[in-house]
């Protein structure tokens, strides 16, 4: 990639939830606006754009990242998932999203994009997390509404699920 | 909150880097990870007018044992040195501090040397890289050179890399034969920057304290040969020496006490893990 | 009216709220398109706690590229009317700095440009000449005549005074065998919801009209407030909102401001204004809820029984009184008994201005205040005579058998059974076994308290107890004001659906949920039949100025009116079906999507044929039975206005806590653990327990977030010192233990389902009942809040001194 100079827009491409998509943005774009604003997925929220409070966590290149802490031309070329890649068809839930349902481990919903896309990550590598790793690992994610209780019931239920779908598998 | 313009470069070889770098001076700046450098971007509090990205070198991505030390290059994230398997054998101390750098949606994109670069002064890997008397690989497209930690960090968020210069890699030294280690860190929330943080290490002859989150840069003492009360007095005189900051989050006076009794803590944690 | 069939109101079902949410599918403001040529908006704020602006250079700023306007105060004062201020004083309002800036982070220009980046890179080129003044931050500087005055007008920076006495406090007083008082200082904080403040605004020259959307909570009394700031009769304001919003604990009511301001930049600029507030300008000059200074003194017999209370309540507002306030110090004025059976008192209040960010809604609203300075007192008279703190609170509890009891100062506790949740919470709680573990730990050398709090948590606000704060001359001068209209629409379908139509608001509370619930219960359906629509439309949804969500007026009134306006339709379809079935009204059921003879269910109507009959039959419908929509408006008649001898029934509903917990102080640093939390609540009839636990749950963490690390902290000199999410530390899931929660239901008799709120009270209840517990622990006389380690170790190496530094 050459200079991407300032005060011009530039061609950005990656592979979001399974497809090739692209849009442009000037070099200082964020991640985050060039998700919601040029490509229109909105389920990303943005709760304080200076990385703290875990509302816009995505998934770049396998790991959860924070999308605020991006520039969008950072990605180009990345492998990103979001929110609106988490659930198995149209009308269905991911067993995470069900767990958060049955749980009301939401209430206004705004950070809860950024806490299944952490979840959703942390549950395939640690199938059998106790609530300690739970609470340590979603440390960095700030929730007003639940007081997270719910939330942790949620997780740890969905890890149950996962289990044993994966024995049954 | 959004950052001003600045152009950037996707840095294809170090080559490229150099000079990019050489050619924006002090207006050009390294984005690894961003986790320290996007805020202050949002926030306009840094301003450069061209940003080079160096996280698409392949040849920045090692982690390596070179001689006595874990060489850890640029564009290695601190999630990838937490998941190296030889970690904990290799060096206890980094293994222990770690975990408190950030979270764990911030080390999957930050980088080892992104923080050391910034140098924040509660930051958790500066402060053992200091404690370990490691080092700092520096290079420019005029040159290469090792700046020892105690001389690289300068003054708040300030180092001796000179503007052309990026750091390629820091070298933390592996665990010594008959050396204990540990660490320990006291912040308002977990995943905070340190309100204190302190990095021990103890062998036969004495102790080594780092404390990191009091002053503008980590500072470390050596302790040779104390013990006992004698410790305690010399921890009150390295506390009371230490220019503590006052904030919203702690008293100077609070971090001093803290340095007495988590230092004296730490360093018998170190000494334990000795045997 | 009887209800049949599936009884769904009590019971847990999963939220229609979520699928939406989960999927990355909300409509949040910042979600929803807007028209093309929008202009996005950005905000120069004061760098100043307090100075003149000698003049503000735009020139440049209007020249940047992508800039179609430049908004100052001269504008706004030019188009608009200052905000109407609720005190009787010589004070103006805008929603931007005019002539002087009063706080860090007061709005002084508006760009407004064809997208935001470009919007803030145009703020670099405005160019402001301030003239420094000194700034007046602590609310008793802000009593000496000698500091200066933020509001010229004024004088000094006393907005309003007044005393209060109920009973005969002076002749108990001065009989008293013991005097106790604390003096506390409560500081600012804020519940700082994760979506900021959001708002799209279009000016319609033709008409004279505004037309905003925005992510506001309410009330909608702040309506004719914004609609006189804009010079436009109500109707010329539509307001209007996103199907979702992220949270606002009250503090979305702070947007209103900006919807004036907004309004303004979008007329000034000829198209249509976007301004989505970021999180640095939400936590420097959103709203804060008010710190205040109380000094409580109790006039109490030796076994601890309170005869008396004198309060000296000192309120501080922040540099303008903004509307609703001083409402945050009257909310409460009928309650300031607390849970306790207390015939006397004296009130001073007193509400001063400072150069801080102004104060509005937060969750509590003026109950963490209270609480905070009372049952720190009832700690501290079971500490100075020696008694059992337990005991203290149990002696004084209003006795069950006497509600509805109104209290001294006017309030009506509509139902309650205190002393038996308080002996339901100590049991199932393990309050025995607490103490046992404080002693063991005490015996290992381990700092270790216990703290009790009991609280009244009050629902469903009389819109007219903010009129306390002017005397009873003024109040008849200003004609009464009372009430609390709560509306609701039901409305049937061409095919027999339903759907339901509400100005509650909602922020994340799942009202669509619990009103699918009511009415499916009241016509016999099940909640997925219904479809309830939350997005609000000032031009075409039923409501009055008490709407909103706020004042936990939901379940007990919103709720309320929902059940009656299903009762409405209900009662139509059931005279028409009587006819057809050939049965007596009075015998018709509704169930299981049915309409049939009660004792016969052969003999039946789907219910969607007999629903759909008013739009495709009228001629056949009688015609008062003709169903097809029908609104309701309920406003309880218990909420009167202040009586002349400012008697106030500032709630409707008074639901019951009684909390406590056990806190270890580590001796090293000082951090408090919380090694139990139990909370017990009666909070009237359950509707959905799992969103009153998520209340419970939720309050309690904000709440342990104002006890622990929370502070909107500002320097001497006025500079605002938590302007990031590093700085203002809310509790994340490695600070917040999960409580234990208990219940107990005593129904209200004023409301329509017998519910009560229950979302406020853990944000009244737990921040004082965990100082108590940390003043316990450590022998404090006086604690404030946040408690931080850095403080707390102050207390304990005081005591304990290292080797002493030379």
């Amino acid at each position: 990639m050459p200079r991407l100079s300032a005060d011009a827009r530039h061609r950005i491409r990656f592979e979001l939830n399974g497809h090739t998509v692209e849009g442009d943005a000037e070099p200082r774009m964020l991640l985050t606006d060039f998700l919601r604003h040029t490509l229109g997925m909105t389920g990303t929220h943005v709760g304080c754009e200076h990385g703290v409070c875990g509302a816009c966590t995505v998934e770049i290149d396998g790991v959860p990242a924070r999308a605020c802490l991006t520039l969008a031309v950072q990605a180009d070329g990345a492998r990103i998932r979001t929110v609106e890649g988490l659930a198995p068809a149209p009308r269905r839930l991911s067993v995470l999203q069900e767990a958060f349902r049955r749980h009301h481990a939401l209430q206004c919903g705004f950070c809860t994009a950024g806490i299944l896309m952490s979840l959703d990550h942390y549950l395939r590598h640690h199938p059998d997390p106790g609530e300690a790793d739970l609470r340590e690992f979603l440390s960095g994610h700030l929730c007003r509404c639940t007081g997270y209780a719910p939330i942790l019931a949620a997780a740890l239920d969905a890890a149950a699920k996962l289990r044993e779908a994966s024995a049954h598998a | 909150m959004k950052p001003a313009r600045f152009d950037y470069v996707r840095a294809a070889t170090l080559a490229e880097a150099h000079a990019a770098l050489a050619e924006g001076g002090d207006d050009a700046r390294i984005i690894a990870g961003g986790q320290s450098l996007v805020p202050m971007l949002s926030m306009r509090l840094a301003r450069p007018a061209v940003l080079i990205d160096i996280m698409h070198l392949p040849a920045l991505t090692k982690i390596g044992v070179k001689g006595d030390s874990i060489r850890v290059e640029a564009a290695v994230r601190q999630a990838e040195l937490l998941a190296w398997p030889e970690l904990r054998e290799r060096q206890p101390l980094l293994a222990a501090a770690l975990p408190w750098v950030g979270h764990a949606q911030t080390r999957s994109r930050g980088t080892v040397c992104g923080s050391v670069a910034h140098a924040d002064p509660s930051a958790e890997l500066p402060l053992t890289l200091l404690a370990l008397k490691g080092a700092v690989e520096l290079s420019s497209q005029k040159r290469r050179r090792h700046v020892a930690a105690e001389e690289f960090f300068t003054g708040l968020m300030s180092t001796a890399r000179n503007d052309d210069e990026l750091i390629e890699a820091v070298e933390f030294p592996c665990r010594a034969a008959g050396h204990g280690y540990a660490f320990t860190e006291f912040a308002r929330r977990h995943g905070d920057f340190a309100i204190v943080a302190c990095a021990a290490v103890a062998s036969k002859d004495g102790a080594r304290l780092a404390i990191g989150g009091v002053a503008d840069i980590p500072t470390a003492r050596d302790f040779a040969g104390i013990e006992g009360d004698a410790l305690d007095d010399a921890l009150d005189e390295f506390a009371g020496g230490l220019d503590a900051r006052d904030d919203l989050h702690a008293t100077a006076k609070y971090r001093r006490a803290l340095v007495r009794r988590l230092g004296r803590a730490t360093i018998e944690e170190a000494r334990r893990c000795r045997a | 009216m009887t209800a049949t069939g599936n009884r769904w109101c009590g019971q847990s079902v999963e939220r229609v709220e979520d699928a939406a949410l989960l999927t990355g599918h909300g409509r949040f403001i910042d979600d929803l398109g807007v028209r093309p040529g929008t202009l996005h908006a950005a905000i120069l704020r004061s760098p100043h706690a307090h100075a003149k602006i000698r003049a503000i250079d735009v020139t440049a700023a209007r020249k940047a590229p992508g800039v179609a306007a430049v908004i100052t105060g001269a504008e706004v004062t030019a188009l608009s009317a200052s905000l109407v201020v609720g005190v009787r004083a010589p004070i103006e309002c805008w929603p931007i700095a005019v002539e002087r800036v009063r706080y860090t982070g007061e709005p002084v220009a508006v760009v407004v440009a064809t997208d935001r980046y470009l919007a803030e890179d145009a703020l670099e080129f405005i160019e402001v000449d301030y003239d420094p003044l000194p700034a007046v931050v602590d609310p008793l500087d802000a009593l000496d005549p000698k500091q200066p005055a933020l509001h010229e007008g004024l004088g000094g920076n006393v907005a309003s005074e007044r005393a209060f006495r109920y009973g005969d406090p002076e002749r108990v007083f001065a009989d008293a065998p013991h005097r106790v008082s604390v003096t506390i200082r409560y500081p600012r904080n804020s519940c700082t919801p994760i979506e900021t403040y959001g708002l799209v605004a279009e000016y319609d020259a033709g008409e004279d009209a505004y037309d905003v959307l925005a992510n506001f909570m309410g009330p909608f009394s702040l309506h004719a407030v914004m609609a006189r700031a804009l010079k436009v009769p109500g109707n010329r304001l539509r307001l209007r909102t996103p199907p979702d919003s992220g949270g606002s604990f009250g503090v979305k009511q702070g947007v209103f401001p900006y919807i004036v301001l907004m309004g303004i930049a979008a007329r000034v600029a000829g198209r249509p204004v976007k301004w989505i507030e970021d999180r640095l300008e939400h936590l420097a000059a959103s709203v804060s809820a008010t710190n205040r200074v109380t000094t409580i003194e109790a006039a109490v017999d030796a076994d601890g029984r309170v005869r008396a209370l004198a309060w000296d309540q000192l309120e501080d507002v922040g540099a303008h009184i903004r509307a609703p306030e001083p409402a945050t110090l009257y909310r409460m004025h009928g309650n300031l008994t607390g849970a306790y059976d207390i015939r006397h008192v004296s009130v001073r209040n007193r509400v001063v201005l400072t150069n801080k960010t102004p104060t509005g809604l937060n969750r509590g609203f003026g109950g963490p205040q209270m609480y905070y300075a009372l049952e720190r007192l009832m700690q501290r008279i079971a500490v100075e005579l020696g008694l059992d703190p337990l005991d203290v609170i149990r002696k004084n509890l209003v006795p069950s058998g006497a509600f509805p009891y109104r209290t001294a100062t006017g309030a009506t506790l509509d139902s309650g059974e205190y002393a038996k949740a308080l002996e339901i919470a100590l049991a199932d709680g393990g309050f025995a076994e607490l103490r046992e573990r404080q002693k063991a730990a005490r015996a290992q050398g381990r700092i270790y308290g216990i703290g009790l709090t009991a609280a009244v948590e009050p629902s469903v606000s009389n819109m007219g107890y903010i009129t306390t704060v002017l005397t009873p001359e003024e109040r008849r001068k200003a004609g009464p004001k009372n009430g609390a209209q709560a509306t609701a629409t039901v409305s049937l379908d061409p095919l027999g659906g339903v759907s339901v139509h509400t100005a509650s608001v909602p922020q994340g509370q799942g009202h669509r949920t619990v009103l699918a619930q009511i009415v499916a219960d009241a016509l016999g359906l099940k909640p997925s039949d219904i479809r309830v629509v939350a997005d609000f439309d000032s031009a075409k949804d039923a409501w009055s100025i008490a709407s909103g969500n706020y004042s936990s007026r939901f379940a007990a009134a919103v709720g309320g009116a929902a059940h009656l306006a299903a009762g409405k339709i209900k009662a139509k379809l059931a005279r028409s079906a009587a006819a057809q079935l050939n049965v007596a009204a009075q015998d018709v059921e509704f169930a299981d999507g049915r309409v049939r003879a009660r004792g016969n269910p052969d003999n039946a109507i789907p219910f969607s044929r007999l629903a759909a009959a008013s739009h495709w039959s009228p001629g056949l419908v009688a015609e008062e039975n003709q169903a097809l929509s029908e609104t309701v408006f309920w406003t309880p008649p218990e909420l009167t206005p202040p009586t002349e001898k400012d008697e106030i029934n500032s709630s409707l509903c008074h639901g019951f806590i009684f909390d406590f917990c056990g806190v270890e102080v580590d001796r090293v640093t000082g951090a408090v653990r919380i090694d139990k939390y139990v909370t017990m609540h009666d909070c009237g009839r359950v509707l959905h327990p799992g969103m009153v636990a998520g209340q419970i749950t939720g309050g309690f963490a904000q709440a342990l977030g104002a006890a622990l690390y929370e502070e909107y902290a500002y320097s001497p000199d006025g500079a605002f010192l938590s302007g990031t999410f590093a700085d203002y530390l809310l509790p994340t899931t490695t600070e917040v233990p999960t409580p234990v929660i208990l219940h107990i239901e005593t129904p209200s008799p004023y409301t329509p389902l017998g519910a009560k709120g229950v979302g406020e009270g853990n944000c009244m209840s737990t921040p004082v009942c965990i100082a108590n517990a940390v003043a316990d622990a450590l022998g404090l006389a006086s604690v404030d809040l946040p408690m931080t380690p850095a403080k707390l170790a102050a207390h304990i190496h005081a005591e304990q001194p290292t080797r002493g530094r030379k």
